[in-house]
């Protein structure tokens, strides 16, 4: 493995999670652009199903993800490197915060500052979200189209648990595959 | 003594807040002020309120929060390293099963359904975070008059520019914050 590899690992896993302010769905985005876009290490698929498998694993989303990155990219030692990125910049910040966090929490410009960065989160969540969207109702698979927007009702409006939607879209997508290969061989068959 | 009670509390709150961010503040409430009373129900909630402003995982903020608090430093570090052990064990468990399996029928529809679902999770947590943005915290609906006018512009620009000449989202965020507080300042500073 290169050298080069395992310092992109880190740096990358680093400066994302600087710079991610929210939950885990923020730097999810953000890590799917650096890794399937820009370095072509992960193809977009495989991408989903390591948020899937991060998603339905307890503990943070952004370091399940992380791991799983490095995992699949570098072995174990990329995996160690990329928790060490993401967990080093909030362990830092909030390590000097707790020694003065009054102060910070009533500054008036660096509430400014939070709020102008909001907005800039927003927009690369929303570029992401409506080009992951535009790839899956392009597959023309009209269950996903379905699956995809149910989900996003449940979820947004019902505020049903998120863990439930995945038991959920889980059992839906392998009887539907199931179902798909009966049919295949039932057609072979005739 | 205090190190190893520190780590295996975050032990347990790391395995077992399944469902991100959110879902762990009740469990981390619980064993740090609650059971252990390692911070103050006001502490607590200043807690949260940091977390949600500095990046990062609130769990992890926490844990960092907390361990310097309690046993400084050092602290820190082993809340950190046990909230993260079980994510390490369970998520690399996982991973190992789905390179093993992933061209099986039933793991391959498996992970179709839920590719669907995750970019929706994704769209939805998007959605509130724009909400909050462009209305500010608690807005009561779609007013007009509540619309923080600096933070649309800035989000429509932000959207126009990431679809137009693809840069590093990070300098998107960093141009926001930057314009947010000269907005600032102009305000509170130009007579």
């Amino acid at each position: 493995m290169e050298k080069n590899t395992y310092r992109k690992l880190f740096w990358s896993t680093f400066y994302i999670s600087a710079f991610t302010f929210g939950g885990g769905f923020v730097i999810v985005p953000l890590l799917r652009k650096r890794f399937v876009d820009d370095l072509k290490w992960i193809d977009e698929n495989e991408m989903l199903d390591m948020i899937a498998i991060a998603q339905s694993s307890p503990g943070a989303i952004a370091v399940n993800t992380s791991i799983l990155i490095g995992y699949k990219v570098a072995g174990a030692l990329g995996a160690a490197l990329t928790i060490l990125g993401t967990v080093l910049p909030p362990f830092i910040i909030l390590s000097v915060i707790s020694f003065f966090y009054a102060a910070f929490r009533d500054n008036e410009i660096i509430g400014a500052l939070l709020k102008g960065m909001q907005a800039g989160v927003a927009a690369v969540i929303a570029e992401v979200v409506t080009s992951m969207g535009a790839n899956i109702i392009k597959e023309k698979n009209t269950l996903s189209t379905i699956t995809m927007i149910a989900a996003f009702t449940a979820v947004y409006f019902f505020k049903v648990n998120v863990v439930l939607i995945i038991i959920a879209c889980g059992l839906l997508g392998a009887l539907a595959a199931m179902y798909r290969k009966r049919k295949k061989l039932r057609e072979v068959q005739e | 003594m205090i190190h190893i009670m520190l780590f295996w509390n975050f032990f347990q709150i790391g395995l077992f807040s399944v469902g991100g961010g959110y879902a762990a503040i009740p469990l981390i409430q619980s064993r740090i002020v609650q059971i252990n009373n390692w911070l103050t129900m006001t502490e607590f909630t200043d807690l949260i309120t940091i977390a949600e402003m500095t990046p990062g995982p609130i769990a992890i903020n926490s844990a960092t929060f907390v361990g310097t608090h309690v046993a400084g430093i050092a602290g820190a570090v082993v809340s950190t390293l046990g909230f993260v052990l079980p994510a390490c064990i369970i998520v690399m468990t996982l991973a190992f099963f789905y390179y093993k399996y992933k061209d099986l029928t039933v793991v391959e529809g498996i992970m179709s359904g839920l590719r669907p679902a995750v970019v929706a999770l994704i769209g939805s947590a998007g959605a509130t975070i724009l909400l909050l943005a462009l209305w500010g915290e608690g807005a009561a609906g779609f007013n007009l008059s509540g619309l923080n006018y600096q933070s649309v512009s800035l989000f429509a620009v932000g959207f126009f520019v990431l679809k137009k000449f693809k840069p590093n989202p990070i300098y998107v965020i960093l141009g926001s914050g930057a314009v947010g507080v000269i907005g600032w300042l102009f305000n509170n500073l130009a007579v």
